[in-house]
């Protein structure tokens, strides 16, 4: 009987769980993490901090999926992998042989570096306990700041206004999400963000927080302003917690490096998820990404790996779908983003993908509550932003992932933007005439 | 006595409904469970959504609500016919 041991309770580490134990009845699986409980949707926790849903609700699996799935867990922190002797060791002494080994440990939060940021009050949203705990604090505080980008800042700063606490968004510079977003789309998201109260800051950085008996009572401003806070949220980006791999000697660069089928530099050990960086061939270069989807499928394909079903991943077109300030918004493949002040690395749900050569030319069409901008270079579309109506939103992750050659329609979609969403959608049905697009019918019968 | 008003009826919309099933678009879900959350008739759409299915339970009643609920427009109308009806 084999022995395939996980790191990690998130969806990799479950996703790779569940294709060995499909592949093989009699392995003895053993997942191994310092984060008890059931197995949930981490993109979920917004959500959960909003108070749209209770905490039970983000579960993704029924006890009578994880009790077929016959894991044996152990609540404890690996701190140590030994790849010569096939064996992980605990922070409390245990010893675990494996034959096969998963690293999927996720990605966290990086700390700021302003003086105080360390004193009670400074928070993240990395795990389940981030979010119970912001949720417990929003009830005693009356004022919070949040700085950072990405989707997580917007829903940091929701959530906490929703929950009737006062909230002051900080940016460094003068939009949000420049690593993504045009200037355009970031307005949108502005506007949207204030219509929810929450107060904008632009080009303003903490310059230090201030504390009474540990506990933040105020940040100072790069502007000479001090602001009365009792919580300070932070979403500048996330690394990977590599800490582990690198002191077992396996290869890591900014994650740990990992083939096309998931395999780490040491033999038997497998790496998935936020934790690994993996070859984009379109690219040509590995890169991170911090997407539920992509950690989803890694998971499967390195747990397939190792129960012996030989499986490539092949790296879809990096795709994420968020809500900001209530414009549905779906990024797609390389958008050519800038640098954006805000962000050390990549927040949750974004892929270094997004940020590709930057060679592209830009066609927009936007009327009162839509907007679409497609990246492309000369034969292909790069990537998409799409905000609002998303009947576009299928075919184009389709003729992206696929790199269809769109010469036939391209000097239609340059001379006349205003016809793109016709021009894409015809071209998709001449492709595929026996398929409906997905929303072909919505417009009709939704609400 | 006043005449008794009906609503007008939307003879397409009606048509599309008899065939139409809320189905999820594969790699856009999170799995937050909010569509589950939201229906008024209990069905666990979160399920469906994970696995690609689309949703064949009798309890749905084509409300809607999960596909207006859904944070990353993850589910749509579709019909079983995949034509309009």
């Amino acid at each position: 009987m084999r022995h395939f041991v996980l790191v990690g309770s998130g969806i990799a580490a479950l996703s790779a769980a569940e294709a060995i134990r499909g592949v093989d009845a009699s392995a003895r699986i053993t997942l191994a993490s310092d984060e008890p409980g059931p197995f949930y949707s981490r993109p979920g926790l917004a959500y959960l901090l909003a108070g749209a849903l209770p905490e039970r609700q983000l579960s993704i699996r029924s006890r009578a999926d994880v009790s077929a799935l016959r894991i044996e867990r152990i609540d404890a922190r690996v701190h140590q992998v030994f790849p010569a002797l096939h064996e992980v060791r605990f922070t409390d002494g245990r010893v675990l042989g494996y034959d096969r080994l998963l690293i999927a440990t996720g990605a966290s939060s990086i700390a700021p570096g302003f003086p105080g940021a360390d004193l009670d009050g400074v928070v993240g949203l990395d795990g389940v306990d981030d979010a119970r705990a912001l949720v417990t604090r929003a009830k005693k505080a009356r004022t919070a700041v949040v700085v950072g980008g990405g989707s997580t800042a917007i829903e940091l700063a929701e959530g906490l206004q929703a929950r009737g606490v006062e909230t002051h968004y900080f940016l460094r510079g003068d939009r949000y999400w420049a690593r993504v977003l045009d200037p355009e789309e970031s307005a949108l998201v502005e506007a949207g963000v204030s219509r929810t109260r929450v107060t904008m800051h632009r080009r303003t950085e903490i310059v230090r927080a201030l504390g009474r008996n540990g506990r933040v009572v105020a940040v100072e401003t790069n502007r000479g302003d001090a602001l009365k806070c009792q919580l300070i949220a932070v979403a500048i980006g996330v690394r990977p917690r590599v800490t582990l791999a690198r002191e077992a000697g396996l290869e890591v660069d900014r994650g740990i490096v990992v083939n096309e089928r998931m395999e780490t530099s040491a033999v038997d050990v497998y790496a998935a998820g936020d934790v690994a960086q993996v070859f984009d061939p379109v690219l040509g270069r590995a890169v991170l990404d911090t997407l539920w989807s992509a950690a989803m499928e890694q998971g499967r394909a390195a747990g397939l790996n190792m129960a012996g079903m030989p499986t490539v991943f092949h790296r879809h077109v990096a795709l994420n779908v968020t809500r900001l300030a209530d414009i549905i918004t779906t990024v797609i493949g390389d958008v050519g983003g800038i640098d954006d002040p805000d962000l050390i690395t990549i927040t949750r749900g974004q892929s270094e993908a997004w940020s590709g050569a930057g060679t592209g030319i830009s066609v927009v069409r936007h009327d009162a509550s839509d907007r679409i901008r497609i990246h492309l270079n000369g034969r292909t579309i790069l990537g998409a932003v799409i905000m609002g109506d998303q009947a576009l939103s299928l075919p184009l992750t389709r003729i992206i992932a696929e790199r269809v050659d769109i010469t036939p329609i391209r000097d239609a979609l340059v001379e006349r933007p205003e016809a793109l969403a016709s021009t894409l959608l015809d071209f998709w049905h001449s492709l595929h005439p026996w398929e409906h697009a997905p929303y072909d019918h919505h417009a009709r019968l939704a609400h | 006595m006043p005449r008794k008003k009906h609503l007008p009826v939307d003879q397409e919309r009606l048509t599309l409904l008899r065939s139409a099933r809320v189905e999820p678009v594969p790699g856009r879900c999170v799995q937050c469970g909010l569509c589950s959350w939201n229906c008024p008739t209990g069905v666990d759409v979160r399920v469906y959504a994970r696995r690609g299915l689309r949703v064949d339970d009798p309890r749905c009643i084509k409300c809607g609500t999960c596909i207006a609920r859904c944070p990353r427009a993850v589910l749509h109308f579709g019909t079983i016919s995949g034509a309009v009806a």
